[in-house]
């Protein structure tokens, strides 16, 4: 399997590592007591370790590369075993109420610390299914999404604040709001391409912070706005338990609601312009798509999910300050939507329940977290580029002469 | 008059060391379209391995001329080698991924460089040698224009010039423009597009690490998290001046340094990053692909 | 009916995991368990886990005496990373593992966002770090305690010095936009104001990370201030001090106890001579605070960290509180705290009805040679 040629490479590979990580592996100065202390063990580490980890992934190359060329025939293409579940509905429709009996029943199995984190993961599911519509499915590079989700939350938060408005009439409100803020900046931006567009709104997402920071006056700054209440059930007085499954029922709710949405959205006439918008906008354009209404719609919706998650965010935190929404957030949504695929509903489930819990039971690992965090963002993206769970395209494919008859490889 | 001069000075000086970085995001960018995000981590690295460097030998008692040498030179190598794995390792295999694969990737290679010079080193905000000396000559304008400053200055100016040549008239710098052009095109007259990338990588990096020493020596301290807001800023000075456009880097880095100086120094520093970001936004809108970026026209 | 009894089995098979881990974890009911929550991990880790080597340290000690009223105590060690979010995942952690009273957190924010968890569940807070006034002012948590004096006292205390120690008339604000500094710098401010023997000639925050300071320390000169009050912690503070000390400006710069952290003086060398900075008062004659010292010396061969001193009050004073309560109902141990003295490491305490800690209070220090020295 392994040739000595692979290994001498990888030795190669091995020696390269130990010479790039030389100086901040193995040399450790205290400039205070002015010495110098010579770790020469961490370079033996450094070594195996990266020997060892380049023949796995050459061996898993190897691999792949073989199986790629055993199937040049796209329509033949032999799925992931999900897909192939995800595609028969027979099987789709049991996996779904399997899925939601297991959900429903998951508060009363585990702890409510479990059920706490996991409406954590919820809320990011419905995050990364609003941004999804707009990278995924539009293919606009928002790197701003958090600012969306800063109006949700802020706007709760005030409008209780100074108005005494309750949960329920805010969810809409803040909504609406955000989505109002998704068209202001929308309008001009929206001509921009690609990448312009992505520092743009991630300009955008620093603003709104900063302006939550400095502004006094209008957020509180800094210190936040605190005793923000939880989400009531018809005036009914709840314990903190309960009101903390209630909210993992609201949440699984909101998530049946946003993911029926957006399934229905993405066969809609709406969303193939989107889709089409996404592959060539010069072809939309000549086909009589509106390209700027239609990318408006497309961002405005992304944001309207936001902010209601940022109300919810809000009830459930019950405290909000401007530290909750820095650009990190919005790279860990966007993560969420690339690596469980871009355009597919279940991947991005996936990818925000990889991403949420990961590091909550990574928390094994303590310092090495985010490093193990970061490494297997690298490595999803070079094993998996296509995401977890690619969005298969529709495809028809013709059968030669045995029959004439096209064949839907989509559902 | 003198307090405008003060702040035109800091801005430039400012200025300066985000076009260090800046260029090598819209290097980059120019030849494989990639939005680089862990190149500001590539900066830090640079600092961290001169601030290494420069205190061992200042331990074992070098001459500060020979350690401000050798402390540059290890920088620039150091994080050439690094920016050439990142791109072996997160980009390159990635070449025909879907566009957005690419950026989680450096995302994640962000993240992971961070904390591995957390690790490897400390948490903890550590003084950086005085690698610049106080010229006696600035003594009278020292409250205007420091020796750093200068140093800053003349050194950013000598880079910049050397890379224009290198890009105007070494092979692998029309190479480069080559590739930043049409890649296939570049493949197709028997550019090695591969090894172009990695040049670039490898160039951009070592600028990045030539800020990283003078930025670091300059404000006096390091820690390892000082490439993240860097990096941001040096990008949105890029795209400013029209990603992909080598003066545009320059023009967009020395605005933007500006801005940020006269912001806070006649209106707030409270709203600083403010300023500078409605100030990309505005350009944006009246010229969507920034200052000097060429228009892209596409045709059908 | 195949998939309940796969549940079944699944149930069973975590009961009986729990069973076995059970020992572990000791009995329910036989032990006292105290919470300590704070930032483990990540960039604040540093500030939070000095309070988990207190807690140790006090439980270790109270143990081997044969622990509270006869009954062990023991330690759930929880991480926030300072975030609000996390906080609460944390704070409801400790509540469905049954916590007694609860030792954090340590950022302000976070402990905002976990207050209302264990407000509802009836779980006393006691902070070592927490400085935020309106935790124990604004009178919403009757729950929380604190071993470290309030944000604005520091202030007071920062302004009192400046005005009529020092004598200075003009003076800057500086922040760092955070929660912490910039709510110093804004009591800073009030208290100048109100005084009315000074000017506040600039009120300003500068952004924590940015690549120099340069242009605000020339506004600092524009503004022709006799000395700058810094809100913030010791980077940020560093960078302006070197900087300000750089343009030739001999400015003085008073700061706050984020900036009494020899970690500045380490990094700003010779431009920290001079600087004044607040702190808890010198304790380093109270023969309790050397014995926390010293066990922790011994436990883990190296000085205690960050708000290590706090912490151990802390512990000691709830543990203290339980014990004359001889509960842990939350009524008699907020009756304890707030009525029985105690002998800590900050001094002989006892808590007012608002939650702080009457008996602690705040000194200035120069730098003196490379030293934080006391300064009358």
């Amino acid at each position: 399997m392994i040739t000595v040629k692979e290994v001498k490479r990888s030795l190669l590979v091995s020696l390269w590592f130990v010479f790039l990580t030389f100086p901040l592996m193995v040399i450790k100065v205290n400039p205070y007591e002015r010495t110098v202390s010579w770790r020469w063990r961490n370079m033996v580490y450094v070594a195996i370790g990266t020997f060892v980890i380049t023949l796995l992934a050459k061996a898993w190359f190897a691999r792949k590369e073989k199986r790629m060329a055993r199937q040049q025939d796209s329509c033949h293409l032999r799925l992931p075993i999900i897909q192939r579940i995800l595609q028969k509905p027979g099987y789709r429709n049991s996996l779904a109420v399997f899925l939601l009996g297991a959900a429903l029943a998951f508060p009363h199995l585990f702890s409510t610390y479990q059920a706490n984190i996991m409406t954590t993961a919820l809320m990011y599911i419905v995050l990364g299914l609003g941004l999804n519509i707009v990278v995924g499915v539009a293919g606009l590079l928002d790197l701003g999404y958090v600012a969306f989700y800063a109006v949700g939350a802020y706007s709760y938060a005030l409008l209780n604040l100074h108005f005494d408005l309750g949960f329920w009439t805010v969810l809409p409100i803040g909504g609406l709001l955000a989505a109002l803020f998704g068209v202001l900046l929308g309008f001009p931006v929206l001509r921009l391409r690609g990448d312009y567009l992505a520092i743009v709104t991630l300009g955008f997402g620093e603003i709104i912070r900063l302006i939550l920071e400095n502004w006094n006056a209008f957020s509180k700054g800094p210190s936040g706005i605190s005793n923000i209440p939880r989400p009531g059930f018809f005036g009914l007085e709840m314990s903190l338990d309960q009101a903390m499954i209630y909210m993992y029922y609201l949440m699984i709710g909101l998530l049946l609601v946003t993911i029926f949405v957006v399934n229905r959205l993405q066969d809609s006439r709406l969303g193939r312009a989107w889709l089409a918008l996404r592959e060539d906008e010069i072809a939309c354009q000549a086909m009589g798509i509106d390209k700027t209404r239609t990318k408006l719609i497309a961002f405005s919706l992304g944001a309207f999910w936001a902010g209601l998650i940022g109300v919810i965010f809000a009830a459930k935190t019950t405290f909000v300050n401007p530290a909750s929404f820095t650009f990190m957030e919005s790279a860990i949504i966007l993560s969420i939507v690339v690596l469980g695929g871009m355009g597919s509903i279940v991947g991005v489930i996936l990818g925000a329940l990889i991403l949420v819990l990961l590091p909550e039971y990574l928390r094994a690992l303590s310092e090495y977290r985010m490093l193990a965090f970061g490494a297997i963002l690298v490595a999803m993206m070079i094993f998996k580029p296509e995401g977890l769970i690619a969005n298969v395209r529709r495809s028809y494919c013709y059968h030669g002469k045995k029959s004439n008859t096209a064949l839907k490889n989509d559902e | 008059m003198d307090y405008f001069i003060e702040l035109f000075c800091s801005g430039l000086t400012r200025g300066s060391i985000y076009a260090l970085i800046a260029l090598g995001y819209t290097m980059v960018y120019g030849i494989i379209g990639l939005i680089n995000f862990a190149h500001g981590e590539i900066y830090m690295i640079g600092a961290f391995t001169s601030f290494i460097v420069a205190t061992v030998l200042s331990i074992y008692g070098f001459p500060l001329a020979a350690i401000v040498v050798v402390a540059g030179v290890a920088a620039a190598i150091w994080s050439s080698a690094y920016g050439y794995t990142v791109e072996k390792i997160a980009y390159k295999p990635l070449r025909h991924a879907p566009r957005l694969a690419p950026l989680i990737s450096a995302i994640g290679m962000s993240i992971l460089l961070q904390n591995y010079v957390l690790l490897a080193q400390t948490s903890d905000f550590l003084p950086f040698p005085e690698l610049i000396p106080e010229f006696s000559f600035v003594e009278p304008i020292a409250h205007i224009i420091g020796s750093s400053d200068i140093v800053i200055l003349l050194t950013t100016t000598v880079v910049m010039l050397a890379l224009t040549f290198l890009i105007k008239f070494t092979r692998i710098g029309k190479a480069m423009r080559a590739t930043a052009q049409d890649r296939t095109m570049a493949l197709l007259v028997g550019i090695n597009v591969d090894r172009v990338i990695s040049a670039t990588f490898i160039i951009g990096s070592a600028l990045a690490a030539i800020g990283g020493l003078l930025i670091a020596s300059h404000i006096g301290q390091i820690n390892f998290a000082i490439g993240f807001i860097a990096g941001i800023k040096a990008f949105t000075a890029a795209v400013l001046g029209g990603i992909g456009s080598i003066p545009g880097a320059v023009l967009g880095s020395l605005i933007l340094g500006l801005t940020e100086s006269f912001a806070t120094g006649y209106i707030s520093s409270d709203y600083e990053d403010v300023f500078a970001f409605s100030l990309l936004v505005l350009i944006l809108i009246f010229k969507p692909s920034g200052l000097l970026g060429k228009a892209e026209t596409k045709k059908v | 009916m195949k998939l309940t009894m796969r549940t079944n089995s699944l149930v069973t098979a975590a009961a009986v995991a729990l069973v076995t881990m059970l020992p572990i974890a000791g009995f329910a009911g036989d032990t006292i368990k105290i919470g300590v929550a704070g930032a483990h991990s990540g960039d604040l880790a540093s500030y939070g886990l000095p309070t988990v080597n207190a807690a140790k340290l006090v439980a270790d000690e109270l143990n081997a005496k044969g622990g509270v009223n006869g009954k062990k105590v023991e330690l759930l060690i929880e991480d926030d990373v300072c975030k609000p979010e996390v906080a609460t995942n944390s704070a409801t952690k400790l509540v469905s593992q049954g916590v007694d009273a609860v030792i954090g957190h340590i950022c302000s924010g976070a402990t905002k966002s976990a207050l209302p968890i264990y407000k509802a569940a009836g779980i006393i807070l006691i902070s070592p770090s927490a400085t935020n006034p309106e935790l124990t002012q604004s009178g919403d948590y009757p729950n929380f305690f604190r071993t470290i004096a309030s944000d604005d006292m520091q202030a007071k205390a920062e302004v009192d010095y400046a005005l009529n120690v020092l004598g200075v008339k003009k003076i800057a604000v500086i922040h760092d936009k955070g929660d912490y500094g910039k709510g110093l710098a804004e009591f800073a401010k009030g208290f100048i104001e109100k005084s009315g023997k000074g000017e506040v000639v600039l009120f300003e925050g500068v952004t924590p990370g940015a690549v120099d300071y340069s242009a605000i320390v020339q506004k600092i000169r524009q503004s022709k201030a006799d000395a700058v009050i810094f809100g913030g912690y010791h980077p940020e503070a560093s960078k302006i001090v070197s900087m300000m000390r750089k343009k030739r400006m001999d400015t003085i710069f008073l700061s706050d106890d984020g900036v009494k952290d020899d970690t500045f003086i380490k990094v700003a060398g010779k431009d920290a001579e001079g600087v004044y900075a607040s702190g808890p008062k010198d304790n380093s004659k109270n023969p309790v605070a050397q014995a926390a010292i010293a066990a922790h010396k011994k436990a883990y061969n190296s000085d205690p960290g960050a708000f290590y001193e706090s912490a151990y009050s802390a512990a000691l004073a709830i543990l203290n509180a339980i014990e004359k309560a001889d509960s842990t109902e939350i009524t008699a141990v907020t009756k304890a705290l707030r009525t029985e003295k105690v002998e800590t490491p900050v001094g002989n305490i006892h808590f007012d009805e608002r939650g702080d800690a009457v008996g602690v209070g705040f000194a200035m220090y120069q730098v003196k040679n490379g030293q934080y020295v006391e300064v009358k």
